[in-house]
């Protein structure tokens, strides 16, 4: 296993030099001389050439990748030109708050998205399952900005629901971090469609495991039929599920900008945005290189916990 | 016979699956009985209703399938007034089932040791420690090779006739009395094959336990059945010890079942096919399941269903040409089917 992990581990490398490369093209791909735009459009050229300097932008490209490589190993991110403060800081003070965001987001989708799956597997055909696959659609098909900006107005400005329960939905203009309440809302929005993936993946995968022969084997041993649902079929059909949560919780580390933005929370997607409108390319690259390194990570997670789950895959 | 001898006695069982297209009569009025410590083969080609029998002793069939009637007599009791909780005490323990596909009747994400200890846990109530003992005794028991190593393995590390050997090991490590084995052979190549059989056998003698061995395969009913039926249809068409169905098969498809074996004991160029297929479940023959292939077939049995008539030594058949009413030609030689095929 710890050789699985340390093999998995050197595999990672090579993907996260390519993104690196993909990461430090962005700057040159991108039409405009960074220098200029850095330095405003009607900076002097001895003030551009200036920047251009500092920045090294008049090496030849290996050396620029090098040196921007060897800072990114280091930690050093570089600096934003718009507030002058390192990226890494910057990243720093926004980057656990989206990741606390896409870990309850993903918490939710799977804890309702599982019992919502495994209901309706094992109601197939039922009114029930029918009740629970109608709500799956639309949670599946409904935009999260909208779905956002309908629970403000339905929760924090209307007045759906009594008085007594209104702090604990309300949001405050101030944003995120004040009050664990104001999570419930924004954590809603983002794993909504979540739970709505992994209930329909669940419930197709339970009733392709449930049909096997190892589970009829399982019941001729007089196993009680909650143990052949919960531990013969699930630990089977949970394989499938696990990648589907995966590549979710790694898209809400990289897709939570709307949720953001309408709910005022000041995580990395706001920062992207804001970097991007202001041509701030250091934190640009910054928080695209670490959303792509979590999103590998999170892929390796996915591949150990398959080992855990499913046996049959190899070391090779 | 008195059902003190017989451990199993079925009664005009009848399962159905209920689809779209209406009801199909997967098993109508079966009937058959197994003596103690003895093997019954129930033969029959696909969609016969044989693993459906079997199926509806455990009550294990899966909807849309519904047992619509009839008795389950096990050790004289009628289980099919048993509660599930009752069902689930009997499953696994009392009676115990083999299925035909080893590579997908073992649970891919367990170890064969823990698909074994699930078993004795159940019904022994033995502790973690000691039903891994057992588990490697019962390894040991069903000829698996270094049992210590294998109980901790998964199935895919093991190969079919194996896995096929743990099926077995489950199966009997609560000592039941009963086995039923769904063609256990028949996933399997052809050496496999014969080592599973000496193996059931061997352990049935030692256990003194019953089979059912459910097979298309009528040689490996002569090799390891005392008593067989042959179903047709959903129906048993014929039922006696294995001596006298082999030496005087009554059946004109049992006829048809022995003729189309090859056999090396007779010159013969071609093998002798039954004509015709199956009835569709949908859309069964008024009359005898069997007339529109039967060779013999009159107007009678075109029009009714025979009954199951069981003789002196309880040799039971259903077929018009054993009756009285028979209305067809009086000299009528079953096993002389080629030249009767010939003439239709």
């Amino acid at each position: 296993m710890t050789k699985f992990i340390i093999r998995r581990l050197l595999q990672t490398i090579p993907v996260l030099l390519g993104v690196t490369i993909l990461v430090f093209s962005l700057m040159h791909l991108i039409p405009g001389d960074p220098a200029q735009i850095i330095a405003g459009e009607a900076a002097p050229e001895r003030q551009v050439e200036q920047i251009r300097e500092r920045l090294g932008l008049n090496d030849p490209l290996h050396v620029q990748y090098g040196t921007f490589l060897g800072n990114v190993v280091t930690g050093d991110l570089g600096t934003s030109v718009r507030s002058s403060r390192p990226v890494a800081d910057e990243i720093g003070a926004r980057f656990w708050v989206t990741v606390e965001l896409a870990v309850y987001s993903t918490i939710l989708s799977v804890f309702m998205g599982l019992i919502a799956g495994i209901v309706s597997a094992v109601r197939h055909y039922t009114l029930t399952d029918v009740a629970i696959m109608v709500v799956a659609l639309f949670g599946l098909s409904m935009p999260n900005f909208w779905l956002g900006l309908m629970l403000i107005q339905w929760f924090a400005i209307g007045n759906w629901i009594p008085e007594s329960l209104q702090p604990f939905l309300q949001m405050r203009a101030s944003g995120w971090g004040d009050d664990w309440r104001q999570v419930i809302l924004p954590v809603i929005t983002l794993g909504t469609a979540g739970a709505a993936i992994i209930a329909r993946m669940t419930r197709s995968s339970m009733l392709e495991v449930i049909s096997q022969d190892y589970i009829r084997t399982a019941r001729a041993k007089g196993v009680k039929e909650r143990v052949v649902v919960y531990q013969h079929a699930l630990k089977n059909a949970l394989i499938p599920v696990v990648t589907v949560v995966g590549l979710e919780f790694g898209a809400l580390l990289g897709g939570t900008v709307l949720t953001e933005t309408i709910f005022a929370i000041n995580g990395m997607g706001r920062l992207t945005i804001d970097a991007i409108r202001q041509r701030d390319f250091p934190v640009v690259q910054g928080t695209v290189l670490v959303i792509s390194v979590l999103f590998v990570m999170v892929n390796l997670l996915v591949d150990i916990s398959y080992r855990f789950l499913n046996k049959r895959i190899d070391l090779n | 016979m008195n059902s003190s001898e017989n451990i199993l006695e079925i009664r005009e069982l009848r399962t159905s699956f209920f689809t779209d297209e209406g009801e199909v009569k997967a098993v109508d009025g079966v009937s058959f009985e197994l003596p103690r410590g003895k093997t019954i083969g129930i033969v029959g080609e696909s969609g016969s209703g044989k693993s459906i029998t079997a199926l509806s002793i455990l009550n294990l069939l899966a909807k849309p399938g519904e047992i619509k009637g009839g008795e389950i007599r096990f050790k004289g009791e009628n289980i099919l007034t048993y509660s599930e909780k009752q069902m689930r005490e009997i499953r696994g323990n009392d009676i115990s089932m083999i299925f035909q596909e080893p590579m997908t009747s073992l649970n891919p994400v367990y170890t064969v040791g823990q698909q074994i200890m699930e078993s004795i846990r159940i019904h022994q109530g033995l502790n973690k420690r000691e039903a891994k003992l057992k588990a490697i005794e019962m390894l040991k028991l069903v000829g698996i090779p270094s049992p210590e190593k294998r109980v901790d393995q998964y199935p895919f590390e093991l190969s079919g006739g194996m896995r096929q050997r743990v099926m077995i090991a489950i199966a009997l490590s609560c000592n039941p009395d009963m086995l039923i084995a769904d063609e256990p052979t028949t996933a399997l190549d052809v050496t496999i094959q014969a080592q599973i059989l000496d193996l059931i056998r061997e352990l049935q003698n030692k256990l003194n336990m019953s089979v059912m061995m459910i097979t298309h395969d009528l040689g490996v009913v002569a090799e390891t059945c005392d008593y067989v039926a042959v179903m047709y249809a959903g129906q048993v068409v014929e039922f006696s010890d294995v001596r006298t169905l082999f030496k005087n098969p009554r059946h004109p498809y049992t006829v048809g079942l022995l003729n189309s074996l090859p056999r090396h004991d007779i010159e013969q160029e071609k093998l002798k096919p039954i004509n015709g297929t199956v009835p569709s479940p949908h859309n069964m023959p008024k009359g005898c399941r069997f007339a529109p292939r039967c060779p013999f077939a009159t107007e009678l049995c075109r029009e009714s269903l025979p009954e199951l008539v069981a003789d002196e030594n309880n040799n039971q058949i259903r077929c018009w040409i054993y009756s009285d009413e028979w209305d067809g030609d009086p000299e009528v030689n079953v096993h002389d089917s080629e030249e009767r095929t010939a003439k239709g």
